[in-house]
């Protein structure tokens, strides 16, 4: 379809369905059978096939006339976009429209306390007992998994293969007794993530993702849409203020619950935005040795903005070029940071000693130095990185594996 | 910023493949142990084959009318080959100063025959640590020029001297013949054999004035170098990141290629994200010099350019271990060349303070 054409058909469409005042999950199933929901899937998966530039129309569109799309916030995307590519016929019609419409929250059940920058060595243990799946492990570092119905879960089906292959992918409901979510607080005081405790969970057979061993292929799907998530950033925001209706308030409470564990992502990139206006309000800004560190700050912030567009760039050009750009830039964002971090202490001073909602900036200034550390643990720790730009992009020899042969016999926690 | 395109790629491929042949290490220790620093020949060729000296320089003026963005792939390539001979002095430095000047004829004397080569020219400034230092050492009066310029680069073969000096109506730029009376071009030991430098002495020697110069004209054609300068740094920097990276694949210890422990695999990680920032920066620098925008760039270039070519530096030294410090292997050329480039036109931390400066300015 020619922009033109979309544009026009979705006009129409939305002026024949579009009601502000229809519950949200009601107008989101409209929204499903028409087609609308999610134009850039496949056909046979509620989208029409829509590229880029396509999907920038529809985009246009429902911006233009305030229209609440499909439901986007939290880790439901992860799910969707693993089982589109993973899922058969069967699975995809039964989770890919509940998570369009927001009926599914969905978590991702990765990391364990024993494996955590390496994942593939979960120890989860899933075993078939009378025709299901009966689950029992641990896991952490669960974004959302307090609200969530259903979760991504990667567990050992086999313990006599090498580690990367015993592992399976399976899609867990939730909302049943053999799981426990608990809250995790972090260091800056926020609690955005859970542990999850399974104990004699079941998983239906039909509900095992791809076939048995390839839950780490999948998984490798799964993390290259995080990490692509990464770069996209994540807060989504209602659309224009002035809109009236019910569906309105409805989305807003559901984008409030999806973007409460992200609400101090900000600090851990260590707010660079704030740091000449800090200097100024201070007087900081006259110290030589701040005004030193500062200038580095302002290098790095806008040359890694440089470097990302430049990458963005060649890979649309279609360039074979190894272009570093995403380990290099979490790497990257780490630094920046730490710059930044440091920088707002030395403007500060004896400030930085205080914190919450009478301290500078009314607390955020000190949510960023205790926030920050995360920024280079998070989706794979700064040494990951370098082990991952210095391998895939540098090409230098690996070092020698502690871990092949059978699982059960590798050293782990 | 802006992307390279289809052109700009060929004409780098076309700087590479003459520097390939004709600035080997072999050339650059050559040179660099000869008085004069420079074949002849080969700068000929550089000029009249491949035009380099009028890439920035105008089509009226007998260059190829290109811009500070070709101007900075010749540098870089340069950079990464270590050429030695008078191309930055004359072509960059002494080749803005007049083309930023408003004089007519001087441009349309001095110009062509820096592009084509017949002339070697070279920038005269009293201070290249920073532009708020220039002009309290060299002062005409009526027609005569006193005072001294203690680093100038490739005085000792220059015809023409363009120097910035202070006058009764403050800064402006002059040009001298290098062999008048009262010139006096003493070679300096440089800690960079591969970049001639010489101390210039004036006593009464007589100038042509070739225009008024002020602030912002001076920290424009200052700009301008250091951009052409970090090129010619982030080149050298992906040289040694280059040649080192492939350095740890080879060399075996403990019955393993170096390159497979984590503590080098981390640093050469380190240094590539530097080093793509770095060019980023520098890239972009030579675009907005190219339209006008964002002024601090510059300064951001130059300062980032210098940082990771010293960390490059040290790195390529310190990965090879002891055959990294020793005068057989090539790596100290660069090295070296890194840290006269690091201070030279100010070092990272001047021009950190001169992009802070203009940020602050703008907020």
């Amino acid at each position: 379809m020619s922009p033109d054409d979309i544009r026009t058909e979705l006009s129409a469409w939305l002026d024949a369905n579009w009601d502000p005042n229809r519950p949200l999950i009601e107008w989101r199933n409209i929204l499903v059978d028409g087609g609308w929901a999610a134009p850039s899937w496949p056909e046979d998966s509620f989208g029409r096939g829509f590229d880029v530039e396509q999907m920038a129309v529809v985009n246009d569109v429902f911006a233009e006339k305030g229209i609440v799309g499909a439901a986007q916030a939290g880790p439901r995307r992860l799910a969707a976009e693993t089982i589109l590519v993973h899922g058969n016929a069967d699975q995809k019609q039964r989770f890919l429209r509940p998570i369009l419409t927001g009926e599914h929250a969905w978590t991702q059940l990765f990391s364990e306390p024993g494996s955590g920058s390496d994942l593939a060595g979960a120890s989860t243990k899933a075993e078939l007992i009378d025709g299901k799946w009966i689950v029992n492990g641990q896991k952490v570092w669960n974004t959302s998994a307090h609200h969530a119905d259903w979760g991504i879960l990667v567990a050992r089906t086999d313990w006599d293969l090498p580690k990367h292959q015993g592992l399976s992918y399976f899609l867990i409901n939730l909302r049943q007794p053999g799981v426990e979510v608990r809250p995790l607080k972090q260091m800056n005081g926020h609690a955005s993530f859970n542990e999850v405790f399974l104990t004699d969970a079941e998983v239906a057979v039909e509900d095992m993702l791809g076939a048995e061993g390839d839950g780490w292929a999948i998984a490798t799907t799964t993390l290259s849409i995080e990490r692509q998530g990464f770069a996209r950033g994540r807060n989504e925001r209602p659309p224009r203020e002035a809109n009236e209706g019910s569906i309105y308030d409805e989305f807003a409470k559901e984008l409030e619950i999806a973007n409460e564990p992200y609400t101090w992502y900000p600090q851990r990139e260590g707010r660079v935005d704030l740091v000449m206006k800090r200097a100024m309000d201070t007087g900081a800004i006259k110290d030589p040795s701040v005004r030193q560190e500062m200038a580095k700050l302002m290098c790095m912030s806008r040359a890694a903005q440089l470097a990302a567009h430049s990458a963005a760039a060649k890979r649309k050009a279609g360039s074979n070029e190894i272009v570093p750009a995403g380990s290099i830039g979490k790497l990257g964002a780490s630094v920046i940071a730490r710059q930044s971090a440091h920088v707002h202490t030395m403007i500060s001073g004896a400030d930085a000693m205080l914190s919450g909602p009478d301290s500078a900036e009314e607390g955020v200034i000190a949510e960023t130095l205790v926030s920050v550390p995360a920024i280079s643990i998070a989706g794979g720790t700064d040494e990951i990185q370098k082990n991952i730009i210095s391998e895939r992009v540098l090409g230098m020899p690996k070092e020698q594996r502690m871990d092949t042969g059978p699982f059960r016999d590798i050293k782990r926690n | 910023m802006t992307e390279y395109t289809q052109d700009q790629a060929t004409f780098r491929e076309v700087v590479t493949k003459f520097l390939q042949a004709k600035s080997t290490p072999t050339d650059v220790r050559r040179l660099m142990a000869s008085d004069e620093g420079y074949d002849a020949d080969v700068w000929q060729q550089l000029c009249q084959e491949v035009g380099l000296a009028g890439t920035h320089i105008p089509e009226e003026y007998g260059g190829f009318g290109f811009g500070p963005v070709e101007l900075g792939i010749a540098a870089e390539e340069m950079g990464r080959h270590l050429y030695c001979g008078p191309f930055f002095s004359s072509a960059v430095m002494a080749g803005y100063a007049i083309l930023n000047g408003d004089s007519e004829a001087n441009k349309q004397k001095l110009l062509p025959e820096i592009a084509a080569g017949s002339t070697v020219a070279t920038l005269v400034l009293d201070s290249v640590n920073d532009p708020n230092q220039v002009g309290r050492q060299l002062r005409v009066t009526g027609k005569e020029l006193d005072g001294t310029a203690p680093i100038v680069t490739d005085a000792h073969i220059a015809d023409v001297l363009l120097v910035v000096a202070s006058g009764e109506d403050g800064l402006g730029l002059y040009s001298v013949i290098a062999d008048a009376d009262g010139v006096k071009i003493s070679p300096q030991q440089a800690l960079d054999p591969t970049r001639k430098l010489s101390r210039v002495a004036f006593s009464g020697a007589e100038v042509q004035k070739i225009g008024h110069l002020s602030e912002s004209g001076l920290n424009k054609t200052w700009d301008q170098i250091s951009v052409a300068l970090a090129h010619e740094m982030i080149g050298g920097a992906q040289q040694l990141f280059d040649s080192t990276l492939e350095y740890t694949k080879v060399r075996v210890q403990f019955g393993r290629p170096i390159g497979s422990f984590q503590a080098l695999k981390h640093r050469c990680a380190d240094l590539l994200l530097e080093l793509e920032w770095a060019k980023a920066a520098t890239h972009h620098a030579a675009f907005c010099l190219a339209s006008g925008q964002e002024p601090e760039t510059a300064s951001m270039a130059k300062a980032m350019a210098s940082d990771i070519y010293m960390e490059a530096a040290r790195a390529a030294v310190q990965l090879r271990g002891g055959i990294g410090f020793t005068w057989e292997e090539d790596t100290h050329l660069w090295f070296k060349r890194a840290k006269a480039s690091e201070v030279f036109m100010g070092s990272p931390h001047t021009h950190r303070e001169r992009l802070l400066s203009l940020m602050e300015e703008a907020s």
